[in-house]
């Protein structure tokens, strides 16, 4: 087991309709057989652990409260509050936040527009090639290793280079912004370390943000810098939120449904010898493992009372929005809890759904089919190695971090 | 067969423009709109609907 995941020993005697918790290595490891429980027994769970939240596991549900953005706010949107119930030292900092993930309409609205061009079907395809030889330079390495790694030595390696050319930062710092990003986002009863992680992306892109002031380049900050809404430059520190978003929503998001998807197919032979035979099925494979594997859990604050299905939800309580769950409603797919590499109809909602669908949804999609075709390409046949353990992160974010392979 | 994409709805998935391309053009912010607005091709039919049934948004009217 990683020192990732948080181990509560008990985690057998969990109620949870009424004390559910996302942190438990049970969770962490196998939510699918919590949420089939929950879904017979009590749709929308809830907890007072940490802060009254619900957490519902129906697709209508989720996808209704995504898009009652009145009553559901996104000024909250980490699963665990990082300054629960504190002063927020990042206030005089991120006056605005991070948008337009962290906003509503209508701040949400306009800074949205800023980044979205740069994630348009087109603009993604920029970063195919280097993509493309990114990844056969990492499976270069991990042929000749006699111990490959496919989350730390693949999956973990490539959106964190994308998104740096994107911003136009080092990508020889990777390294460093993938443990920035996973203290911030994996560690969220760790508050020390989150507050290091959030420290560390701060420092680092406040200094990168002023060095453009003076001498502007190609890249998103630059842009950002220069770009005006109501005939006004933007402000240091709505450029600094939406930086940090793309850096931090770019990185763990990607890669954990890369792992995921790699993880998939090493431990199911007949989907990686059908992919191997029809590459040509990997847009719907890509969809199904989204679907099956979905990364994100995203949070909302109710603005004001109101109930769902019976449970009064209060004004300041959080909604965990369970896109993973939801993407598991037997209700809505066919057969929910198995992977069907070539299903058709698949209406899933990995990518939220709402105003708040992911941004960067485009460049995840590319870059997931590009590093799973170069990968069964090269390696076509391949398993868990004998003995290796398998860990996850969860929480927030869902995916292996560790995954210890064998080629065969 | 003839489709439309409800412009309220849409939220820039992108679903239908990878399905059927044919169909649908999207803007630089995600913003799908049909391309065909009369009746369409009965070839391009089962596609319409494909993408009618993937859209995560409902957005996508089919009138038959």
């Amino acid at each position: 087991m990683s020192n990732n995941i948080i181990m509560d020993g008990n985690y057998l005697n969990i109620d949870w309709a009424n004390d559910f918790d996302i942190l438990n290595s049970a969770y962490i490891e196998d939510p699918f057989s919590i949420w089939e429980t929950l879904r017979e027994e009590c749709p929308i769970a809830h907890t007072d652990r940490r802060k009254s939240s619900w957490l519902p596991v129906d697709y209508d549900v989720v996808t209704k409260i995504a898009h009652d953005i009145n009553h559901f706010s996104s000024s909250e949107i980490l699963v665990i509050p990082i300054m629960d119930g504190e002063p927020n030292p990042a206030q005089p900092i991120l006056p605005y936040g991070v948008p337009p993930i962290s906003a509503d309409p209508p701040l949400h609205t306009w800074t949205r527009r800023l980044l979205l061009p740069w994630f348009s079907h087109k603009s993604v395809e920029r970063y195919r090639s280097m993509t493309t030889e990114l990844c056969n330079n990492l499976i270069d390495k991990i042929i000749e290793s006699k111990h490959p790694d496919g989350a730390r030595d693949f999956a973990q390696q490539i959106p964190v280079r994308v998104i740096a050319t994107m911003l136009g930062v080092p990508t020889d710092m990777t390294d460093t912004f993938t443990s920035w990003v996973r203290d911030f986002l994996e560690f969220a009863d760790d508050r020390e370390r989150r507050l290091n992680g959030a420290r560390g992306i701060f420092t680092f892109l406040i200094e990168e943000i002023e060095n453009r002031k003076s001498s502007p380049k190609n890249d998103l900050i630059s842009e950002l810098l220069s770009s005006e809404f109501n005939g006004k430059k933007l402000d240091s520190s709505l450029v600094l939120g939406m930086s940090i978003l793309v850096l931090v929503a770019g990185i763990d998001t990607t890669w954990s449904a890369i792992g995921s998807s790699l993880y998939h197919l090493a431990t199911n032979h007949n989907d990686l010898e059908r992919l191997v035979a029809e590459p040509e099925l990997m847009d719907l494979a890509v969809e199904e493992f989204l679907r099956a594997y979905s990364p994100v859990t995203m949070a909302r604050v109710v603005t004001e009372d109101i109930e769902i299905k019976g449970c009064p939800m209060k004004k300041g309580d959080k909604v965990l929005m369970n896109f993973p769950a939801a993407n598991r409603d037997p209700k809505v797919f066919s057969d929910a809890d198995k992977v069907v590499i070539d299903r058709k109809i698949n209406r899933h909602v990995a990518f939220g759904s709402g105003i708040h669908r992911c941004a960067g949804s485009n460049l995840a999609r590319m870059e997931l089919n590009v590093s799973l075709r170069e990968w069964i390409k090269r390696i076509p046949r391949f398993k868990l190695a004998e003995g290796g353990v398998v860990t996850w992160a969860g929480g927030q974010v869902r995916g292996p971090r560790e995954l210890p392979l064998e080629i065969i | 067969m003839k489709i439309y994409v409800d412009q309220t709805r849409c939220q820039g998935h992108s679903r239908c423009y990878m399905l059927a391309p044919d169909l649908f053009e999207i803007d630089d912010y995600g913003q799908s709109t049909e391309k065909i607005n009369v009746h369409l091709p009965s070839e391009l039919e089962e596609d319409a609907r494909l993408a009618a049934e993937n859209c995560p948004e409902f957005a996508i009217v089919i009138i038959e």
